[in-house]
Order: C-alpha cells, then sequence, then structure tokens
C-alpha cells in the first residue's frame, strides 16, 4: 500500500469541483416536423392484360394497378366469375393459387375477396379483389379450379363468407356446429362457441 | 365386438358374398396419418371410391393470433405451423413483411437465410423420408434418417439455441452473426448427406417392396396437380419444371447453380426420387453459398418499431412441401391487420381424394405419406 502522503511532505492538491455553468441564453427550440407517412409504391398497370381486361368487362374493372410490385385489379362482385375464366381462358392463368377474405367491419361493404391467380405459361402473378357485403352471396369457382373447394371451405369456416353452388360448403377447420366465425372482427380473440365446448368437452371453457 | 351388435346373419349365400360399399374411418389417432389427420374412406372390397378428409383437430387459429400481436412478436408463432421446416416458415413471414416495409436485405445476410433453409429442407426431406418409409413397412431408414437430421438440428442449436422451432430470422434480416465453425459445419453437413442419400438408394430405390409399393401408386399427372393447386415436389414429380427459387428467384437464389429435379408419371415413386435429388441439390447450393458469404451488415435498415405503411403485400416462397405464401394487409398499425397462410400442405391434401381413387387402402398410407403433409400447418 502507498504511503498516502506525497514524499516532499506537501499536502495534496484539493480537486477543483467543476463549475456548472448556467446557459444564459435559451435553447434554440427545434421545429418538430411530422413524418412524412410512408406509402407503398403504386403505379398504374399497363399492358396487355389489363387493357383486354378494360376492353372485354368496361367499367366492372375498378382498378388495375402494380401495388409494391404486384399486379392487383379491383373489379365488381358480380363479374368476379366472370373475370377469373376469361383469365384463365384466354390469359393462361391455370394456378389458383389463394382465396383469401379480409374483414373490414367499418366499411358498408364488409369483406373484401382476394384471388391469387398464377400462369405457368408466362409466370405471372395476379390478385383479384372485390368487395362484397355481409351475407351477399360470392361466387364460386370450383368448376374451374378443384383447389377453390377446400379454399373456399376455408374462408366460409373463418367468415362466414357463403359460396353460391359450391358442391359441399360445410366448416373444414371449426367443428361442424360450431357457432359464429372466428376470423371477423367482432370475434374477440378468446371467444368460443362456450355450450359447443360445454356439450362436446365436457368442460366449462376451453380457454 | 359384443356378440350383440353384429349385424343378423344374412339369408342366404348370395347376399353374404355381395360385395357392399363399406365406410372405412382412418384416424384421427392412427400412426400413418402423421399426426391427427382423419380420414373416411368409402370402400368397395379393398378399393377406395373416395376419401374425405376431417382436419382441424390441430387448428389454433394462428391468423387470429397474428392480429392480436404486433410483426415481431408473431415472428416465432409462424415457426409452429411447419414444425420441420420451421426456417422456411420464418423466411417467408420476414420477406412478406419486409416487401410491406420496403427494406434491402444485406447479401450477407442473404447467403446465411439461404443456407439455413437449405439445411432445413434436407432436415425436413429426411424426416419425410423416415417416416414415408416407415409407413409402407421398411423399419430401418427411419433410423438412419433420423441420425442424420440430429446433424442439422445441431447446426440450427449452434447458430440460434433451438433445435426444432428455432425462430433463426427477423424482420429485415439475422438477429445472430454465424459462429466460428459454421462454414465448416454446413460443409461436414454436405459430405455426410451426399454420403448417406447413397446409401438411402441403396436400401429403397432397387428394393423389390418399395418399388411395388410405390411404382403406380397415387399418380397425379401435370394437369390435375395445376387444377388441384398441388405444388412442388408433387408438381415436380409430375414432370414440371416449376420450382419459385427458379422462376421467381428471392433472397438471392437467382446466383447459385442447381437443377430442378423433375420425373415423369407423377406416382410415388417419382416423388421419392424427386425429393432425394432436392437434397444433393440442396447439398449444392449450400457449398455455393457456403464459399461465397460476403462481409457486411447482417440486418437491414429496420426501426425497432416495425410500422408498415398501409397496403398489401403477397409473398411466397419455396418450402419443402411447395409454394409457402403469406398475404398481409397492413393498416398502418404495429399489428398485422390480417394475415393469411397458403400453406403447401392444407391445398396439396385436398388431391388425396383425386389420388386414392382407386386405389388399395394399404396405398392410402402410401399416399398420405407421399403428400408430406404436416398437420400442423395444414390446420394452422
Amino acid at each position: 500500500m502507498p504511503d498516502p502522503t506525497p514524499p516532499d511532505g506537501s499536502k495534496r492538491k484539493p480537486r477543483r469541483r467543476p463549475v456548472r455553468r448556467v446557459r444564459r441564453t435559451a435553447r434554440p427550440v427545434r421545429k418538430r416536423v411530422p413524418r412524412k407517412p410512408k406509402v407503398m409504391p403504386q403505379a398504374p398497370w399497363e399492358g396487355p392484360i389489363p387493357s383486354a381486361l378494360r376492353e372485354r368487362f368496361g367499367e366492372g374493372i375498378e382498378q388495375t394497378v402494380i401495388l409494391g410490385g404486384q399486379k392487383l385489379v379491383v373489379a365488381s362482385l358480380n363479374i368476379a366469375t366472370d373475370i377469373i375464366s376469361f383469365l384463365q381462358a384466354s390469359h393462361g392463368f391455370d394456378y389458383l393459387v389463394d382465396l383469401t377474405a379480409v374483414h373490414w367491419p367499418k366499411r358498408e361493404r364488409q369483406f373484401d375477396l382476394v384471388w391469387i391467380l398464377y400462369s405457368f405459361g408466362s409466370n405471372e402473378r395476379v390478385r383479384l379483389k372485390v368487395t362484397l357485403a355481409d351475407g351477399e352471396a360470392a361466387p364460386s369457382v370450383v368448376s374451374l379450379y378443384s383447389s377453390a373447394d377446400w379454399l373456399e371451405r376455408e374462408t366460409y369456416d373463418m367468415f362466414g363468407v357463403k359460396f353460391e353452388s359450391h358442391p359441399n360448403l360445410r366448416r373444414i377447420l371449426m367443428p361442424d356446429e360450431w357457432e359464429g366465425f372466428p376470423l371477423r372482427k367482432d370475434y374477440g380473440i378468446l371467444q368460443q362457441d362456450t355450450s359447443w365446448v360445454r356439450e362436446n368437452l365436457k368442460i366449462e371453457s376451453a380457454q | 365386438m359384443a356378440a350383440t351388435t353384429l349385424a343378423p346373419p344374412p339369408e342366404t349365400a348370395e347376399t353374404f358374398l355381395d360385395s357392399n360399399e363399406i365406410v372405412l374411418n382412418m384416424g384421427p389417432q392412427h400412426p400413418s396419418t402423421h399426426g391427427v389427420l382423419r380420414v373416411i374412406l368409402k370402400l368397395d372390397g379393398e378399393t377406395v371410391l373416395g376419401a374425405d378428409c376431417v382436419i382441424g383437430y390441430l387448428h389454433r387459429g394462428v391468423e387470429k393470433i397474428a392480429e392480436n400481436r404486433t410483426y415481431q412478436q408473431f415472428a416465432p408463432y409462424v415457426d409452429r405451423m411447419d414444425y420441420v421446416a420451421a426456417v422456411s416458415n420464418g423466411l417467408g413471414y420476414c420477406m412478406a413483411v419486409e416487401r410491406l416495409l420496403d427494406v434491402e436485405i444485406p447479401p450477407r445476410a442473404q447467403a446465411v437465410r439461404v443456407i439455413l433453409t437449405e439445411v432445413n429442407r434436407i432436415a425436413s426431406h429426411l424426416l419425410w423420408l423416415g417416416t414415408h418409409a416407415l409407413d409402407i413397412g421398411a423399419i430401418t431408414p427411419v433410423f438412419l434418417c433420423f441420425r442424420e437430421r440430429e446433424e442439422a438440428l445441431k447446426i440450427f442449436e449452434n447458430y440460434c439455441g433451438a433445435r426444432l422451432t428455432t425462430h433463426a430470422f427477423r424482420i429485415g434480416g439475422l438477429q445472430y452473426e454465424t459462429h466460428d465453425t459454421f462454414e465448416k459445419e454446413c460443409l461436414a453437413f454436405c459430405d455426410l448427406i451426399e454420403e448417406k442419400v447413397k446409401e438411402y438408394h441403396d436400401l429403397l430405390t432397387g428394393n423389390r417392396i418399395w418399388v411395388r409399393r410405390t411404382k403406380g401408386v397415387g399418380i397425379l399427372n401435370a394437369q390435375d396437380c395445376k387444377d388441384y393447386g398441388v405444388t412442388g415436389p408433387l408438381l415436380r414429380a409430375a414432370g414440371v419444371e416449376w420450382d419459385l427459387r427458379k422462376v421467381r428467384p428471392y433472397c438471392g437464389y437467382e446466383k447459385y447453380d442447381f437443377d430442378v429435379p423433375t420425373a415423369e408419371t407423377g406416382d410415388t415413386f417419382d416423388r421419392y426420387i424427386v425429393r432425394m435429388q432436392e437434397m444433393e441439390q440442396s447439398c449444392r447450393i449450400i457449398r455455393q453459398a457456403v464459399g461465397a458469404i460476403p462481409e457486411g451488415p447482417i440486418k437491414g435498415k429496420v426501426g425497432k418499431v416495425i410500422k408498415p405503411p398501409p397496403g398489401e403485400a403477397y409473398v411466397s416462397i419455396e418450402a419443402p412441401k411447395g409454394e409457402l405464401g403469406y398475404y398481409v394487409v397492413s393498416d398502418g398499425s404495429l399489428n398485422p391487420y390480417r394475415l393469411r397462410v397458403r400453406p403447401p400442405s392444407f391445398v396439396n391434401l385436398g388431391a388425396l381424394d383425386k389420388m386414392c381413387r382407386g386405389m388399395l387402402v394399404a396405398d392410402v398410407v402410401a399416399i398420405i405419406g407421399t403428400i408430406d403433409i404436416v398437420l400442423g400447418e395444414v390446420d394452422r
């Protein structure tokens, strides 16, 4: 341990405390610039397919855009099957990738129905979107694509969207007797069909 | 069965021998259904007249959960869908959100993503091969496959600490830098697989029982595949050279040199050959990627709070089972407004009825195995 006193006998220099300087002038107020809300890049979609669609269906085609690099057609409900069969027959969209719905409860027409089509020949993918009111029947495309069978059943199961002329429209993931459609926005995350749970699982709650 | 429940004896021998259609229930607790799948078969003797799938026993409402979680919070949930290919699931989800955010992923992160995804593809195919052979009656492959799969799981464990539900990727890139022995482990794994695939070929490809049980079983031709939306090895076995890694490259797959294995008839044997070749091709990709991992950051410019602009995107990748797609709708908030998973197993299983018709009951087991379903993904 070193000796606390320095060898020359002098006292250690007291440390000077740093003096806090008081700022005399007020700090300049930085103006808050509201951040620009980001938007997805969007461009009109021009080409043979949109022009053919416009020519064939006219006013029924509401929008043909490239949203974030992806082709999107927005149309009205009553011509949805016609558009799909037209795309399948004359543009080679021979693969129905997916079908789903989105629930927007505050809108008047509450549901978006979305078909995703793909063409093996031209390696193109197109999304078709229509709006649908609650309780309104949607057209079935099972006669055009067999894959639509299960996809439409799932959309019915989750959203309660009925598909007209579907050969076998039953629930697919939920039990057949279940009440309510789980992916609707007004269906709570902890909600369940209590009477079904009591009757079939013999427990008070499945949560 | 109690004697009282037996049907009354038939009046004449003729009616007794008359073949009637019967309904046979298979599952949900059946070892060959790979989980909880129930198949109701309509039979004429041993011949299948139709099959109806009852699914949903493993339904957890993943899409509903997504709407109640933030984008990052939901990421681990996707691993629980196709739990044998958790890395692929994570890749698809991250890519979908990155598309909404419109961020660039650094090349280093992309290379590591490719390596891990391909290791996972091999692991998934190994599990399929073992269980599929077990279903058909070959006991040995399952032990060998699980032995090799262990090596793949060790790579995941050394990389991110988890073996099965890895959560290896983050939105914007990677969470972890690779460890020192990462490249060495991956190359050793490739060596091992390339050697062992030959061993599996010796065990099965020339095996008369295997060939008899798989050739001409569950044929699905290219036209039907497209009609039923069937993708992945099933489509390629039917002769369509279609792989999302080739036709719509993502994650830098266009930089790697690999082939898309195809076959002609689209039966169970062809799918087996295609998957075996895919494992070898995955090894090729891993070798190229490991040899050229670029230096640089591992995460793109993504903030701590992920808040994509309002909009929507559909992004799909080539998962081991087929096209795995994520359709994400954002309303500009912290949670996905709607997240739809396009599961390959679910869509492929829809063609089961078509594939089973005219086959024997024992073939149904082979067909369920060859579709390579994971019920966690079918039911979500």
